[in-house]
């Protein structure tokens, strides 16, 4: 019993990583399809991002450069979480800046600096069905998938219309991939689904719990879903990041009082301290500034 | 702030402190033993080995005092050791009929070769608080029966004899059981891949499905034929030698349930079995288990689907505790971002709302610097 936590490098055994590394190969060769693999139980629970860390831990090598971020952020708890597991069982460099990392594990976001071939960014997916919602039964949403029979998607969105006068998905925003697979990008807000559109970086996810594996390879199609005359849109803030001023960049909003007061703040943060650092200064923290 | 920038490191690494504290508890206390655990929860423990599928009573018993008793943590922990350990080779099947028995009733025959022998049970124990617990009384030795070397015949055995009952069954011969724990599942299911399912499923899952399917949703018309505790040896081939070695053994609890079944197109009237078999001392579980298969192998006997206890994809897919517990409590994860989307959509839409309905609205959101 005293020898129980003898693991191999990044946890997994090699006869496990090279199982993930065969359903990462096919998900390549099939971008959008979900490919099934035979998922472990991880020292995280289910739900916790255990399909990111098996595909990352597949992938990982000792060379490798790690960032993790959830919600856009390097230091929310569940990132830090996995970020010291990676160090611990991986013994790899991390680091938090997108441009340093190799591979790029996140829970929904997708870094607002635009990544660069060699990278790998590997989403945790919760339920990788685009059509679950739809119809909860695994076994005929593979044969809808099979069939390429998407018409009760669009029929959602049609819908949504219909009742809202616009589609009401804001997050995990469905997407078609090189024009075959509807996918669904994890739940990201809609507000980063362009970004996966011929990006030149790999993105690989996965789906613990599901036990799902699926990727868009570099330089692939990915088209939001949308009608000629309601157009794909993604959300627009009225203000800059009151810290770097950053426009066009996805903001969280920040409960300043008990009197409504509010600010909106770069969601990716290590973009916002490289603003920063290159002195960029939103209107809050001019205001600091000027008074101290 | 649960998410307090730079702090995230610092303060994970304080609540595991004061969880490892919480844990130990008074300190003028001595600490619980693993020994303790295994001779005194050993039902805990059973419950434990059985849903982690791995039969190591001190392991489970460390799981489940590093766990502070909280059986689906214990669970997990044991589980995600299990999953590191190389798989090296296939039991051959156990033979359940050469069990050494502890415990075997019956409920069809009032008597049976072997007899009914109730063994440790609480049935029929009146559920009295006992006040001589709250203190270290000695406790009697039981009484012991001389060993009985032959096997106990087991009651479909019986029932076989006649023909009343479905045999056995027989996979083909180049069957490999399936191993959900190196497979993905795919519906539908082999009965091997489900019984191992339901095996490792949640018993209070398992529980309130095998319930319902007695308050009438799929009722099967179930009789309890057998449920027998007890050592059975587990052996495994080994190619080289040509013959079984056996490693040891192992509790397990057995459940056979009769089930009336009218007869169908290919099938004569005769009564069928749903099957239960559980590590260690779990005869709750190796009862619902029994429930719950036959209620899924409504297909099979071409009965109509109309309950969830019959429904493989929907019982299947939620009856792992350690699953369902990781995506249930992931919502105390951060979803602001997500939140954030939402809240966009909802204030966009309730502006449109208002605009039709003539409500006149003061911008709630200030802008911070007012």
């Amino acid at each position: 019993m005293t020898d129980l936590a003898t693991y191999n490098f990044a946890y997994l055994d090699e006869q496990t990583k090279r199982m993930i590394r065969r359903a990462i190969l096919k998900a390549i060769s099939i971008p959008g399809y979900q490919v099934p693999f035979a998922s472990r139980e991880m020292p995280m629970p289910y739900g916790w991002g255990t399909g990111g860390v098996q595909v990352t831990a597949a992938i990982l090598g000792p060379k490798d450069v790690l960032k993790v971020i959830d919600q856009g952020a390097d230091d929310t708890t569940n990132a830090v979480s996995i970020r010291a597991f990676f160090q611990k069982v991986a013994n790899v460099a991390v680091t938090t800046k997108t441009r340093d990392a190799t591979i790029i594990q996140t829970r929904h976001r997708i870094p607002e600096e635009t990544l660069t071939a060699g990278q790998t960014l590997v989403y945790q997916v919760p339920i990788p069905e685009p059509l679950r919602f739809l119809e909860p039964r695994e076994t005929e949403t593979r044969k809808m998938h099979a069939l390429e029979e998407y018409g009760l998607m669009h029929v959602k969105l049609y819908e949504d219309i219909a009742r809202n006068g616009h589609i009401a998905t804001t997050y995990a925003y469905p997407v078609k991939v090189e024009g075959r697979y509807v996918m669904d990008p994890s739940p990201t807000p809609k507000f980063d689904n362009p970004k996966m559109h011929m990006s030149e970086a790999l993105q690989l996810f996965g789906a613990g719990r599901e036990k799902r594996i699926y990727a868009v390879p570099p330089h692939t199609d990915v088209v939001s879903l949308d009608f000629e005359d309601h157009p794909f849109e993604i959300q627009h803030f009225d203000k800059p990041c009151a810290l770097c001023g950053a426009e066009h960049v996805y903001l969280d909003e920040v409960v300043l009082d008990d009197k409504g007061g509010r600010m909106f703040v770069c969601s990716d943060t290590d973009h916002c301290e490289d603003r920063r650092e290159h002195g960029h200064a939103g209107h809050l923290l001019a205001q600091q500034e000027a008074a101290e | 702030m649960y998410v307090a920038v730079k702090g995230g490191e610092a303060a994970i690494a304080n609540a595991h402190q004061l969880l490892a504290d919480r844990r130990r508890g008074d300190r003028s206390l001595p600490a619980i033993s693993i020994d303790q655990i295994v001779a005194q929860l050993g039902l805990a423990v059973d419950r434990v080995m059985a849903e982690a599928s791995l039969y190591d009573r001190e392991l489970a018993a460390l799981a489940v005092r590093q766990a502070r008793g909280d059986m689906i943590e214990a669970i997990f922990i044991l589980r995600a050791y299990r999953t590191t350990l190389p798989r090296f080779g296939m039991s051959v099947p156990v033979d359940t009929a050469s069990m050494k028995i502890e415990r075997r009733i019956s409920a069809t025959y009032k008597d049976l070769p072997g007899g009914q022998l109730l063994g440790p049970t609480f049935d029929y124990t009146h559920r009295l608080l006992d006040p001589s617990l709250l203190t270290d009384e000695p406790v009697a030795e039981p009484l012991r029966r001389t060993a009985d070397e032959s096997s106990m015949m087991r009651v479909s055995d019986i029932l076989a004899g006649e023909g009343l009952i479905e045999g056995d069954g027989q996979m083909p011969e180049d069957h490999v059981p399936g191993d959900l724990t190196r497979e993905p599942l795919e519906f539908p299911l082999s009965r091997d891949l489900r019984l191992q399912a339901l095996a490792r499923g949640d018993e209070g899952f398992l529980l309130a499905l095998a319930y319902s399917t007695q308050r009438g949703y799929a009722r099967t018309h179930p009789f309890v034929g057998e449920v027998r505790i007890g050592e059975v040896e587990v052996e495994l081939d080994i190619p080289e030698l040509g013959f079984a070695v056996s490693l040891g053994p192992v509790q397990v609890t057995e459940c056979q349930m009769v089930n009336q079944f009218q007869g169908s197109a290919k099938n004569p009237p005769q009564f069928t079995r749903g099957y239960g078999l559980v590590f260690g001392q779990s005869e709750r579980k190796a009862m619902a288990m029994s429930l719950v298969d036959r209620a899924l192998r409504a297909e099979e006997f071409g009965e109509d689907i109309v309950a969830p206890a019959q429904d493989e994809e929907f019982v299947i897919s939620h009856s792992d505790n350690v699953q369902a517990t990781g995506f249930v409590e992931h919502l105390k994860l951060p979803h602001y971002v997500d939140f954030q989307a939402e809240l966009d959509l909802v204030r966009r839409m309730r502006a449109e709302y208002d605009a039709r309905n003539g409500v006149e609205k003061s911008d709630p959101i200030r802008d911070a610097a007012e």
